[in-house]
């Protein structure tokens, strides 16, 4: 058993992101952060002060632990930003 | 019986405790709420002699950032690091920038008169203001560096000035009335918990010091006065120097009791910037005004346009403590023997504390002051 | 913009029942919420384009929540999701709800309302001890909303920890998605109820509910201990084990009963911390509730003591979603002036005084302190070690502000939200750290652009 087959889901075929260099599947309508947690990937960060890796935390923007850099731009909480196709993430 | 006991823990009655021991007293410290919970914990720690015009102020000023550079240095109390570095002291130095030719006229004369009395200031002319600011913004007229102006964490700064003072700290314990003596005198303080008899007291209450003055029948009149400051997310460094406009000069001289404000905009180690000031006088009243972060906001990234898209996490407001004439009341208050007032700083009672603790220290020991004590001396006051 | 009759924040189940509510009763409506979808955490489910054919396996009272959904359509209610509000405030003329629109895009938009029901929920309430920064830690909240919202496990091998009974039917999704789950470590007692036997069998529903639970995970063969604790987290980059130990009655662990179970994916939580922010920037008197936790006070109609502003749901007190949906439909009905059928105040009453016993019967106990050691990281954002809140209050920081202050836990980008309630602990004062004038993050660029009026 998955979670797909648990609710009976068929999603739309997934398109492609980009993190740290590595494609990695995205279905229409995840966020970055379930992209990355399915695709195995569990550390996508370092703290500044000890450089320990982050990943998902809260899982619900609360905690800001999982944010990213979204296309180059301002960092984003992975948990709360929808996949785009194309899109190119890197750690905080 | 201590010798002293100072009435508030911030960072002014910090550098009293501190500066009274190192004289030799015995002290206690009596604050109605945690160590540095008012004033001091809403404040940037800014060590600045800058923003100050020729006068007694700046010569108070000039002291204390010597005094500062000294403490840092110390390594004390049995500590492994340099005072400095449990307090975040940073030497990062100021840059005061001006929009236009005439305000960069005004503020070269201001540096001119400034240079008499100790303060080293550097022109800098528009086109090396981004050797000093990388990213500052584009079209500025000029600026001036003052490499004396340095920062510490004000909070830390008044916590181990007392632990180092040695000073026996009562926190939680308000100040309810003040014991008197013979011939009036103030031999203590009671406060909810507890009497505790003292030779002297001192009036360290900040904000609040009015009130403290008012059991002993007197008026001081030390008023709040509002700002805010804006912290963004940590960022890598952007901002090197304390860096503000000519503007902000003018808004710590002025006795408009409307809303002012002016950008002063700085990083710290933590690798969040800090964005003031805003000046109102509007009591106590703490509710958050939307349109004076939005003006802290504008003229933040009209300074540094790089931070257009750095966010905001948090925001706070603390209250200056205010004194009509700009200047703090130091001093023994001759109205009533055993008082002595160490309060109304408004906005530089970081920077201007260790020299404040000095001359408490001379006055309540006898001792030679390190300045003429004069102009901040409580009499000015009395009616 | 025309000035709204209500608005609403937060579309789970207060906020929807109260939205339905008022828009039946002909106001003109904005429900705000900071997702993708409606629904909010408990209702959190799957976006359309998965084409879930079963998508209330994963929920209890789903049909409730489609209810509500449906009805949406045909009222006057603006729903506008992705909008996350930063900051509440009350005008001469009204409310103003400033927010942020777009996942990315962060347009400011401010809705105008005569009147304002904050219910904002609640999030995972958490506790730090030795590696809880590692990551394959996560809330018990967080792990369900993986699975509830995004259809993606938390990981393979799953450890549940914590107290109160949420950590069962985080443990039965998991584990009915295919995950193993190795034990539901609940730092109470598991039969906290029990002590209550008349308030179970006044809700024969929750027992059901409990029942269906414990079938599933019986099922999985997913053993549930009492007395027991996660109390340390293992793992280089990742995590990899946790130690488990026996605690006693005050949470403090009993030497020689630690073991370690292999893992890559601990599922914690104890209990819940509403998200106060908006009511606080608003000015609503808050109070006590029976955990200790901080929340709104209202009064029979959900009203706050600031004109015009209610509020619902866990914000009021944590109770669950049942209580959630009975008090959003009194605060809506309230909000447009309209008195509520006594029924619906018998049952708030009844579900009341169930969470009332579920707070007594899951108390969150002091030895966990135990757990920490001097590099134990309190604040996962400033990284502050339990070391250097000693240092602090020894320096003379005595609530949770002022260690704040000395010490930074709370200052970091979270503001508190994940270590306010262990911070507010150590320093002995209840306050915490929810005072928060800016709710989200705000670029600089669009505060400087606020202008505080709408139109």
């Amino acid at each position: 058993m998955n979670p797909l087959e648990l609710v009976g889901a068929s999603p739309e075929p997934p398109f492609e992101i980009v993190f740290a260099g590595t494609p990695v599947p995205a279905y229409p309508g995840q966020s970055i952060a379930a992209a990355l947690q399915g695709a195995g990937i569990r550390a996508w960060r370092t703290t500044r002060v000890r450089a320990r890796p982050r990943g998902l935390f809260c899982g619900i923007g609360v905690c800001f632990d999982c944010v990213v850099v979204v296309n180059g731009s301002a960092t984003l909480r992975a948990c709360l930003t929808e996949a785009r196709p194309g899109d190119e993430v890197e750690p905080a | 019986m201590p010798d002293v006991v100072v009435i508030g823990s911030g960072v002014v009655g910090a550098a009293c405790a501190y500066y009274a021991a190192r004289a030799g007293l015995t002290v206690t410290v009596v604050d109605r709420g945690p160590v540095a919970g008012g004033t001091t914990g809403a404040g940037e720690g800014n060590i600045l002699v800058s923003d100050k015009g020729p006068g007694a102020e700046l010569d108070l000023a000039t002291l204390s950032a010597r005094l500062w550079r000294d403490l840092a240095a110390e390594v004390a109390g049995g500590a492994e690091r340099p005072f400095g570095d449990l307090v975040e002291y940073e030497p990062k130095g100021g840059l005061v920038v001006a929009e236009t030719p005439g305000i960069l006229n005004a503020l070269t004369g201001l540096a001119d008169r400034q240079r008499v009395h100790g303060v080293t200031a550097v022109a800098v002319p528009p086109e090396d203001l981004r050797a000093y600011e990388p990213h500052l913004a584009g079209g500025l007229a000029g600026g001036v560096h003052y490499p004396q102006d340095a920062q510490v964490q004000p909070m830390l700064a008044a916590a181990h000035l007392i632990r180092l003072s040695g000073a026996r700290t009562r926190t939680g314990a308000e100040v309810t009335g003040l014991l008197r003596g013979a011939g009036g005198r103030v031999t203590g303080v009671r406060t909810a918990r507890g009497d505790i008899p003292a030779g002297a007291v001192v009036n360290a209450a900040g904000t609040w010091a009015g009130e403290i003055a008012a059991f002993a029948g007197l008026t001081l009149p030390v008023l709040p006065r509002r700002g805010f400051i804006l912290v963004t997310e940590p960022v890598p460094p952007l901002i090197r120097h304390k860096v503000y406009t000519a503007a902000y000069v003018a808004g710590v001289a002025s006795d408009d009791a409307g809303l002012e404000t002016s950008a002063v905009v700085e990083g710290t180690k933590a690798g969040t910037v800090l964005i003031g000031a805003s000046r109102e006088r509007v009591g106590f009243d703490r509710t958050v005004s939307l349109p004076v972060l939005a003006r802290l906001a504008a003229q933040a990234t009209a300074l540094f346009p790089r931070l257009a898209d750095v966010r905001v996490i948090r925001t706070y407001c603390g209250f200056r403590p205010y004194c009509p004439d700009h200047l703090p009341v130091i001093g023994a208050d001759r109205r009533t023997p055993g008082l002595f007032h160490a309060c109304g700083h408004e906005g530089a009672g970081i920077g201007l504390a260790p020299a404040t603790g000095r001359l408490i220290a001379a006055a309540i020991g006898g001792a030679e002051p390190p300045v003429d004590p004069a102009p901040f001396l409580p009499g000015r006051f009395a009616a | 913009m025309r000035p709204y009759d209500l608005a609403v924040v937060g579309a789970g189940p207060a906020g929807l029942a109260c939205a339905v509510a008022a828009g039946r009763a002909g106001l003109r409506v904005v429900l705000v919420d900071g997702g993708p979808r409606l629904g909010g955490q408990y209702y959190r489910h799957a976006p359309p384009s998965y084409r879930a054919t079963r998508p209330g396996v994963l929920h209890h009272g789903w049909r409730t929540f489609a209810a509500l959904a449906a009805a949406l359509p045909a009222l006057d209610v603006d729903v506008r999701l992705r909008h996350r509000v930063w900051a509440a405030e009350t005008a001469p003329d009204g409310l103003r709800l400033h927010c942020l629109a777009g996942d990315r895009e962060e347009t400011p938009v401010t809705f105008p309302a005569a009147r304002l029901v904050v219910a904002t929920g609640a999030h995972d309430r958490v506790l730090p001890f030795p590696g809880w920064d590692l990551p394959g830690v996560l809330t018990a909240g967080g792990a369900q909303a993986l699975l509830k919202g995004e259809l993606v496990l938390a990981g393979r091998k799953v450890v549940v920890a914590g107290t109160g009974p949420f950590l069962l039917p985080v443990a039965a999704g998991l584990a009915a998605a295919g995950a193993r789950v190795r034990g539901v470590f609940e730092a109470g007692r598991t039969a906290g109820l029990a002590a209550h036997p008349g308030i179970l069998l006044a809700h024969p529903g929750k027992l059901a509910e409990a029942a269906g639970y414990g079938l599933t995970l019986a099922a999985h063969r997913v053993p549930y201990r009492g007395r027991h604790a996660v109390v340390a987290a293992h793992g280089n980059t990742a995590l990899t084990s946790v130690t488990v130990a026996k605690v006693d009655a005050g949470w403090g662990p009993i030497p020689g009963t630690e073991r370690m179970v292999p893992c890559d994916t601990l599922a914690v939580g104890y209990g819940f911390t509403p998200q106060l922010e908006l009511a606080l920037q608003l000015g609503c008197a808050t109070r006590t509730d029976a955990d200790g936790g901080h929340i709104v006070a209202v009064d029979a109609r959900q009203a706050t003591d600031v004109p015009g502003v209610y509020a619902a749901g866990e914000s009021t007190g944590v109770g669950g979603a049942p209580l959630a949906l009975v008090e959003g439909r009194i605060a809506g009905l309230a909000a447009a002036g309209r008195p509520a059928p006594a029924r619906l105040l018998r049952l708030r009453a009844r579900l009341r005084e169930f969470a009332r016993a579920l707070h007594a019967a899951y108390p969150v106990r002091d030895g966990w302190r135990g757990w920490l050691r001097d590099d134990t990281v309190v604040c996962r954002c400033e990284e502050v070690p339990y070391a250097r809140l000693r240092e602090a209050l020894a320096l003379g920081a005595a609530d949770a502000r002022s260690v704040k202050l000395l010490a930074r836990p709370g200052m970091g980008p979270c503001q508190g939200r994940m270590c306010g309630y262990a911070v507010g602990r150590l320093a002995g004062s209840p306050e915490g750290l929810g005072h928060r004038p800016i709710a989200q993050p705000i670029r600089l660029a669009d505060l400087a652009r606020f202008e505080g009026d709408p139109t």
